[in-house]
C-alpha cells in the first residue's frame, strides 16, 4: 500500500505481460503511445503493435476488422478522442456488431491536468454507456488496473476502460479479502449513516472523506465501483437500504455517469436520497492536476460535504 | 460463368432488389442498381467463398462499405445460395432479420455490419492485417460509393492501408456521379479520385462497371500487383437498368408506386427474358 503509480502505466505493463499469455492480442494506437503507455507492449510486441497515426475514427474500424478475424485488439488514445471523437465508430463499427475490442481512454478527467478544457474528458462514462451491451471500467490504482485488464481479456465483447494520467495512491492491494470480478463493487469500508459510492481515482478520496466524517461522529460506508456498466444493482440497493442515503463521487460530469446510474437505479427500486458528486455542467480548465481538481471541489472534503447533505435530506424527510 | 450467364444473374439480382424495395416501400434501389455487375462479378467470379461455410477462416472478404445498397447485396448473396430468396421478403421488416443495412449478426454471408458511411473501409484495412498477421493468403474487397469517399475516415483508412503495403486489399468505387441531393460534382466534388488516391499511395485501376471483361481485368489485375493497396474506379450508371430512374437522383432512397414499380418490372423482366434465351 502506498506506491503511487498512474493506472495508464499498469495498463501499459498489463498488455505486454498478457501478449505472452494470448498470440492473438493486438495493440492499435493513435500517435499517443507514449502516454497511453501501450508504449510498453509496442517494445515486447512490435510485430503486434499497430500505430495508426492521428485518426482516431480509423483506428476503431480497423480494430473490429481485426475482431472479425479472431484477433483480441486493444485501442487506446486519449478518452477525448477515443469516447468522443470516435464515438459514431465505437457504436456501429464495434458495440453494434458486439465485436471483442477494448477501448481503452486514457487521460481521463480533470487530472490531464495542465491541457486545460479540450483535453479533460468529462463525458466517457456518459457516452460509452449509452452504448447497448458494452461495459465501462474505471479502475481506482494501479493494482485494480491491473486485475481489471486480466478480467477483461478473458471477456469476450466490446469494453471501454478508462486511464488516469496522474499518479495514485495504491490502496487495493492491501485490503483483506479483495477481489476483483466485472460488475462487483467493493466495500471498502463499512458504516451505516451514509454510503459513499466512488469510482476511479475519487475512490482514494472517499476514503479520506469517511476518515474525516467519523471524527464528526458520522459513519460512512465507501463502496468502489470500477465496473460503471454493467452496475453492481445488488451491492448498490443494498447500501441504499442499510444507510439511507448515498453520494456518488466521479471525476466526471454529474450528467450521465455514475451518479445519474446510481440515482436512476435507486429511485426505481429502493428511493433514497442520492446527492452526485463530480463535476457540474461545465468544462475543465488549465492547471496542475492536483490544483485543478481541488478548484472543482473533487476533495476529500468536497465529498464530505456531500455527505453531510445526503444525510440532512433523509433526516428531515423522516 | 459465361459473361452472359453473369448478366442473367445480374438481371435477377435487379428484379429481386426492386421487388426488395417495393415491398418494404422503403430502401435504396439507384445505387444498388449501380453495384449490381460489381457484386455479381465478385461473389460470382472473384470471391473465393463457400457459401455452405460463411466464416470459413480463409476465405476472401468483402465489406459493403456503401451499406445503403442492401437489396443488391443481399439478392446477390441469396442468388450465390447463402440463403433462399424467399427470406428477402422480410427485407426492412420487424418480422426478420434482414435489416435496411448489412447485420453481420443475422444475415449469412455479411462480414461486417456497415450502413454508417465511411466506417467499412476501416474494417477491410482490419481484416487485410489479420491475414498478414495469420499469414493467410485470403483478400480483402471493400465497395465505396462516390459519395461516399466525402467522409474523412475513407482517407484515414487509404492512408493506413498504403503504410502497411496491404496488396492484399482491394478498394472498389461505384462511380455513379450522384448522391442524395444531387450530382456529387455539385453536391460537394470528390473527383478526381484517381488522382487522390494514387496520392494516397494506391494502385488505380479505371473499369466499367457495367462490363464483365473490364471488371474482371481489373480485379485480375489488383490481384496480382504486389506493394501496395489497389482502388478500382468503376464508372456506373444510378439507377441502372430502369431507364427512368437511371441517372436520377431522386431515385437514391426513395420506393417506386405501383405504377413506377409495374413499369420498372416490365423493363426488368423483359431483360431476364432476353437473356434468357441466349
Amino acid at each position: 500500500m502506498g506506491e503511487k503509480k498512474a493506472t495508464r502505466a499498469a495498463y501499459g505493463e498489463a498488455l505486454a505481460e498478457l501478449g505472452a499469455k494470448y498470440p492473438e492480442l493486438v495493440v492499435l494506437d493513435a500517435d499517443l503511445s507514449g502516454s497511453t503507455m501501450s508504449k510498453t507492449f509496442a517494445k515486447a510486441f512490435p510485430d503486434r503493435f499497430f500505430n495508426m497515426g492521428i485518426a482516431e475514427a480509423n483506428m476503431a474500424g480497423v480494430a473490429a476488422g481485426l475482431a472479425t478475424c479472431g484477433k483480441k485488439p486493444y485501442i487506446s488514445s486519449f478518452a477525448m478522442f477515443m469516447a468522443g471523437r470516435a464515438y459514431e465508430q465505437v457504436r456501429n463499427s464495434i458495440g453494434y456488431p458486439r465485436l471483442n475490442v477494448k477501448c481503452a481512454g486514457s487521460h481521463g478527467g480533470l487530472s490531464v491536468g495542465e491541457d486545460g478544457a479540450t483535453h479533460q474528458c468529462l463525458e466517457d462514462f456518459a457516452l460509452m454507456r449509452a452504448i447497448p451491451g458494452m461495459i465501462v471500467l474505471n479502475p481506482c490504482d494501479a493494482h485494480e488496473m491491473r486485475l481489471a485488464m486480466d478480467a477483461l481479456a478473458e471477456y469476450d465483447g466490446p469494453a471501454y476502460i478508462r486511464l488516469g494520467r496522474m499518479a495514485v495512491e495504491t490502496v487495493t492491494d492491501s485490503l483483506e479479502g479483495y477481489e476483483f470480478r466485472l460488475g462487483r463493487g467493493v466495500v471498502l469500508r463499512g458504516g451505516s449513516d451514509v454510503t459513499i459510492a466512488a469510482t476511479g481515482l475519487m475512490v482514494q478520496r472517499a476514503l479520506a472523506a469517511a476518515g474525516i466524517l467519523e471524527r464528526e461522529g458520522i459513519s460512512a460506508r465507501v463502496l468502489n465501483i470500477h465496473t460503471i456498466k454493467p452496475l453492481d444493482s445488488e451491492l448498490i440497493l443494498a447500501s441504499a437500504r442499510e444507510t439511507g442515503c448515498i453520494v456518488t463521487s466521479e471525476e466526471h460530469s454529474v450528467i450521465g455517469g455514475l451518479g445519474e446510474a446510481v440515482a436512476a437505479l435507486t429511485s426505481e427500486f429502493c428511493p433514497v436520497p442520492v446527492v452526485r458528486h463530480g463535476v457540474e455542467d461545465e468544462f475543465g480548465r488549465s492547471g496542475k492536476a492536483e490544483a485543478v481538481l481541488e478548484a472543482y471541489g473533487l476533495t476529500p472534503e468536497g465529498i464530505a460535504g456531500k455527505a453531510r447533505k445526503a444525510i440532512s435530506i433523509k433526516e428531515n424527510s423522516k | 460463368m459465361t459473361n452472359k450467364e453473369l448478366a442473367l444473374s445480374a438481371a435477377r439480382g435487379r428484379r429481386l432488389a426492386m421487388e426488395m424495395v417495393f415491398r418494404a416501400s422503403s430502401g435504396h434501389i439507384g445505387g444498388s442498381l449501380s453495384s449490381m455487375d460489381i457484386l455479381t462479378e465478385l461473389y460470382f467470379e472473384q470471391l473465393r467463398i463457400d457459401p455452405a461455410s460463411p466464416r470459413d477462416p480463409g476465405r476472401d472478404r468483402f465489406v459493403m462499405s456503401k451499406g445503403h445498397c442492401t437489396p443488391a447485396l443481399y439478392s446477390v448473396l441469396s442468388l450465390r445460395g447463402y440463403f433462399p430468396e424467399k427470406e428477402l421478403e422480410l427485407f426492412r421488416s420487424i418480422e426478420g432479420h434482414m435489416s435496411g443495412h448489412p447485420d453481420m449478426q443475422h444475415v449469412p454471408g455479411v462480414d461486417m455490419s456497415t450502413g454508417s458511411l465511411g466506417q467499412g473501409l476501416s474494417a477491410a484495412v482490419g481484416m487485410a492485417l489479420a491475414a498478414r498477421l495469420d499469414r493467410l493468403d485470403y483478400r480483402v474487397y471493400a465497395l465505396l460509393g462516390d459519395g461516399e469517399v466525402e467522409e474523412g475516415q475513407i482517407w484515414e483508412a487509404a492512408m493506413s492501408a498504403a503504410k502497411y503495403s496491404l496488396d492484399n486489399l482491394c478498394a472498389i468505387v461505384d462511380v455513379n456521379g450522384l448522391q442524395i441531393d444531387g450530382r456529387t460534382a455539385d453536391v460537394m466534388p470528390s473527383e478526381p479520385l484517381d488522382e487522390k488516391f494514387a496520392a494516397f499511395n494506391w494502385h488505380v485501376i479505371m473499369a466499367d462497371g457495367h462490363n464483365f471483361d473490364s471488371l474482371r481485368a481489373a480485379f485480375e489485375e489488383a490481384r496480382s500487383f504486389r506493394g501496395a493497396p489497389t482502388a478500382i474506379l468503376a464508372k456506373t450508371v444510378k439507377g441502372r437498368g430502369v431507364s427512368f430512374m437511371e441517372n436520377d437522383p431522386g431515385w437514391h432512397g426513395k420506393a417506386p408506386n405501383a405504377a413506377q414499380y409495374e413499369e420498372a418490372m416490365a423493363e426488368l423482366n423483359a431483360a431476364v427474358k432476353r437473356l434468357e434465351v441466349l
